[in-house]
């Protein structure tokens, strides 16, 4: 039952973002790659990461690809001419040769990592587990974050105004 | 024994150098230069290194003759595992000698320079190189070894180049400088690749530092071949200084210098610095008969060469010039037989004659303005009477007529010559006689000539010129007299025992002569007049050593080789008058009938064309061909571009990381990483 | 049950095809995307590898990794908003000032 579980979800992952790097219009990038933040999303359900499951669709899905669809739209960005017109296919052809020459290398490796997941107590992933975590060990990390999160505000205020 | 202040001797020329020198740069834009300090300054030079040479010979005559010797280590010099050397000065009876004369006739010279170059605005630099040449000069006589004699060697070269030179505004003069130097330095290749050769050989003894006296000690080291070897090298150094075939062609150009110059650098001092390297380095010649023979053949052809030549020249200096040269070759020929005593006795006579011939011409060309075609001079024995008589009694002494200096020196060559055996080519002894007898004929022929083309007859030239003319200032006219009275008196020093002498030169020079082992190698100087290198002789006693039975047997032949030589000697004086005294059409008309010779000796056999077209026009062809247009041009300027080129090619081929594309920088980071997991994983 | 090696398979492959993103759309916007499926493909690392070492430090990664994305997603945007004032696009191809 898991397995089932598994296997769809990632292959609607991976086919949403196959479609997201070939399609003409942005838009229907940017939505195919929604679909695959929901079922990453979903797969870090199924991996006891509560905490993360919401914060991936209300972060990614639900601020992140927002933006990006706003800029879409503000900017009425519209298909592109050709198909592939804005991938040259010599640069398509090398990378998927690396790629597939990586996949093989790395999918080797991967062969011999077996695992299985130990039991973990109902708390792990949870708000409560993860806060603590956050909040005493890497408390700095998350200092230093916030910090980041001033400055690109300010950064972004700055870059977008209109030039007088 | 040591004497530590054999230094001063070339050290005070130098100082006077520097000062003239100085006083030069000062007053290089003044009108005229201070010619009373300069001229005083200059002569105390070389008058100081006279006082100081005269101590040096005082103090050796009171030390017995085996280890006669003043000696001074000044510093080490150099000093670099196989090679210790030391900068070091001797003084033995040889470079006594020459220390006299050098240092003598030198101050003379300057004396008489005062005089002659009077009017020029290079007083001043004129002096500056003229010390700068005793220095060099001194240096080379004073060297206790082969490294610090070349020193003296190539300063002596460099200021001859100077002074040749002098007048550098025309491109002439400057030109035979030029040749001087650059002839001058195909011999002194020579004479280091024989130092190599030396070091080379001596480094496997043990102790190397190329002094005279390490040399001596280690001639065992040397084979026949390396000995024949090294002095055939030296001897090609000494026939580049001392002007011998085939490198004496800068002498007669060397005549564009001032004449003083040409009184001491080309005939009393430089030149002889061939020979004093040769007779240093006696005990290798040794070792080798064959270099010994090539050195005394090539003495003798040179000395009927230039003897020829100077039949037919008509320029003043340079019947002198190839009458040094000829000179100079008598002089091999005795150190070529092992006769060293007799080649340095001529040394010694000739500084003295020749100085003296070649400031008489020098006063001569004073009192005509600078004319210096003897076809156009004559009868000056009234207008200059004083240079007359002392040019008569030089070219006398030149012509080897006695009690006169040239005669004994050059007989003492003449007897040795013919009487010494030669192991090599036991034919050539009565050749080298009769080659030298000829030459002697010709000297005697050529220089009676001159006089009479010069100071007999009436004058040639034109009436302005000869009302002008005038004897010469006292400056001159003093280092005349001395210098005719030397000629005639220190041929006293070598009276042969045949004629009742004892010949003081040649017993004072003997223990520089003596090798380091048994004597047995080397013949006595002369057939009984002492025994070979003995030890506690003094120099009292040599003329009453015992004469050996062979002597009286001897005593035959030789007078009358000698009466042969007075011979050739007094014919070619009465040719000379008959033909340009008494008859000086006869003169023209034998020039006349044999066209084909006038020309072949007026033009000195060619022998500057023939280099000029063998090896200086090929030489120059080769260095703009090849050397210019294809070593510096193609290779050197071309592999500068190359690096150039190199850059720019690079940087095209590296351009396309920096297009600005972000898409091409990622492809290249991930091309990295690519990499980099490949290897790991 | 689900391997460990069966989430890394799907998190490479995401990796993967969001590097073939970047390396090969010309849109800036999608090039940009491409570039956050690569970030969320390391999340799906470090998460699968949290939970299968028991280990809750993968989650604050993710967190941390998250945010900063998110940072990174505003101000890239508005970049881009202020290239398209520029150059009336967001084709990269023509945004080579910098190699000069």
């Amino acid at each position: 039952m898991e397995r089932v579980l598994f296997y769809a979800l990632s292959g609607i992952s991976v086919l949403a973002a196959l479609w997201m790097i070939t399609r003409r219009s942005p838009l229907s990038s940017a939505l195919s790659l929604v679909v695959t933040f929901l079922g990453l999303a979903a797969l870090y359900a199924m991996l006891d990461a509560q905490l993360l499951f919401v914060v991936q669709i209300w972060v990614y899905a639900g601020a992140v690809m927002v933006l990006v669809l706003f800029v879409i739209m503000l900017l009425n960005l519209r298909e592109e001419e050709s198909r592939m017109a804005a991938a040259s296919w010599g640069r398509f052809a090398l990378c998927g040769i690396l790629a597939l020459g990586l996949a093989w290398k790395a999918f080797g490796v991967l062969a011999g990592v077996r695992g299985i997941a130990p039991p973990v107590s109902s708390e792990f992933g949870g708000v409560a587990s993860v806060a603590e975590i956050l909040f005493t060990r890497y408390l700095v990390q998350f200092q230093l974050v916030g910090l980041l999160l001033l400055a690109v505000v300010v950064g972004v205020v700055v870059l977008a105004k209109r030039a007088r | 024994m040591e004497a530590t202040w054999l230094w001063l001797i070339p050290i005070a020329p130098l100082v006077t150098s520097v000062l003239c020198g100085a006083i030069a740069l000062a007053t290089r834009n003044a009108e005229a230069p201070p010619r009373r300090l300069v001229g005083w300054l200059a002569c105390l030079g070389p008058g100081l290194s006279f006082a100081l040479s005269l101590l040096a010979w005082t103090e050796l005559r009171g030390l017995m003759p085996v280890g006669r010797m003043l000696s001074q280590t000044a510093y080490r010099w150099i000093d670099s595992g196989v090679l210790q050397l030391d900068v070091g000065f001797v003084v033995d009876p040889l470079s006594s000698l020459m220390l006299l004369f050098v240092t003598g006739v030198g101050t003379l010279i300057h004396i008489y320079s005062t005089g002659y170059m009077h009017a020029e605005r290079g007083f001043a630099r004129y002096f500056a190189y003229l010390n700068l040449f005793m220095f060099s000069m001194l240096i080379l006589v004073l060297a206790d070894s082969l490294p610090l004699l070349f020193v003296g060697w190539e300063g002596v070269g460099l200021c001859s180049y100077l002074l040749i030179g002098y007048w550098f505004e025309d491109p002439a003069k400057a030109a035979a400088g030029k040749k001087a130097f650059v002839v001058n330095r195909i011999g002194d290749f020579g004479v280091l690749i024989a130092m190599f050769l030396v070091l080379w050989t001596l480094q496997g003894v043990g102790s190397a530092s190329l002094s005279f006296a390490d040399l001596r000690r280690h001639t065992e080291a040397f084979t026949p071949a390396l000995a024949t070897a090294v002095c055939l090298l030296l001897f090609l150094g000494a026939t580049g200084k001392s002007a011998q075939i085939p490198l004496y062609v800068w002498l007669p150009d060397a005549m564009a210098g001032p004449t003083p110059v040409s009184a001491l650098i080309h005939a009393a001092t430089m030149v002889t610095a061939g020979v004093y390297l040769v007779a240093r380095m006696h005990f290798l010649f040794a070792l080798s008969p064959v270099a010994s023979t090539i050195v005394a053949v090539v003495g003798a052809a040179t000395a009927l060469l230039a003897a020829t030549i100077a039949v037919a020249q008509n320029d003043f200096k340079k019947v002198l010039a190839y009458s040094t040269v000829s000179q100079l070759g008598y002089m091999f020929v005795g150190v070529g037989v092992g006769a060293y005593g007799a080649g340095i006795f001529h040394v010694f006579t000739h500084a003295f004659f020749k100085a003296c011939l070649f400031l008489g011409s020098g006063a001569v060309i004073h009192a005509l303005h600078d004319e210096q075609d003897i076809r156009r001079m004559g009868g000056l024995r009234h207008k200059m009477p004083l240079t007359f008589w002392t040019f008569v009694i030089a070219t006398l002494a030149l012509a080897g007529i006695p009690p006169l200096a040239g005669f004994f020196s050059k007989d003492h060559i003449l007897w040795e010559a013919l009487s010494k055996p030669n192991v090599v080519a036991p034919w050539l002894p009565p050749v080298l006689w009769v080659v030298l007898v000829a030459a002697a004929l010709c000297t005697a022929f050529y220089m009676w000539r001159l006089v009479a083309l010069v100071f007999l007859g009436s004058f040639r030239g034109d009436a302005h010129t000869y009302e002008h003319a005038h004897e010469a200032p006292p400056s001159m006219a003093m280092p005349l007299v001395l210098l005719a009275t030397g000629s005639v008196l220190v041929g006293l020093l070598g009276v042969p025992h045949l004629l009742g002498g004892s010949n003081r030169l040649e017993s004072w020079l003997h223990p520089s002569f003596t090798l380091a082992q048994d004597t047995h190698l080397e013949s006595p100087p002369h057939e009984g007049e002492e025994s070979g290198g003995s030890a506690a002789e003094t120099e009292a006693s040599v003329g009453h050593e015992p004469v050996s039975a062979h002597a009286t047997s001897a005593a035959l032949p030789e007078s009358a080789a000698m009466a042969v030589a007075l011979a050739a000697g007094l014919l070619g004086l009465g040719l000379g008058h008959q033909l340009y005294v008494r008859r000086p059409q006869a003169a023209s008309a034998l020039a006349m009938r044999l066209p084909a010779v006038r020309r072949l000796l007026a033009g000195k056999y060619f022998i500057d064309e023939l280099y000029a077209a063998a090896i200086v026009r090929p030489l120059r062809l080769f260095s703009d061909r090849v050397l210019w247009r294809i070593v510096d041009m193609r290779l050197i300027d071309g592999s500068v571009r190359l690096l150039g080129w190199l850059t720019w090619a690079l940087s095209v081929a590296f351009r396309f990381a920096q297009s600005g594309y972000v898409q091409t920088y990622v492809l290249v980071v991930v091309l990295g990483v690519f990499a980099l997991l490949w290897r790991v994983l | 049950m689900v391997g460990l090696h069966e989430y890394l398979v799907v998190s490479g492959l995401l990796f993967l095809i969001g590097a073939v993103g970047v390396l090969t759309r010309t849109n800036g916007l999608i090039l940009f995307m491409s570039l956050e499926l690569m970030l969320n493909a390391v999340n799906l690392t470090f998460v699968a590898l949290a939970r299968y070492t028991g280990s809750l430090d993968g989650h604050v990664f993710v967190f941390l990794v998250t945010a900063v994305a998110a940072a990174e997603a505003a101000v890239g945007l508005a970049i881009f908003v202020s290239l398209f004032r520029l150059h009336r696009s967001v084709n990269v191809d023509q945004m080579n000032a910098m190699g000069e």
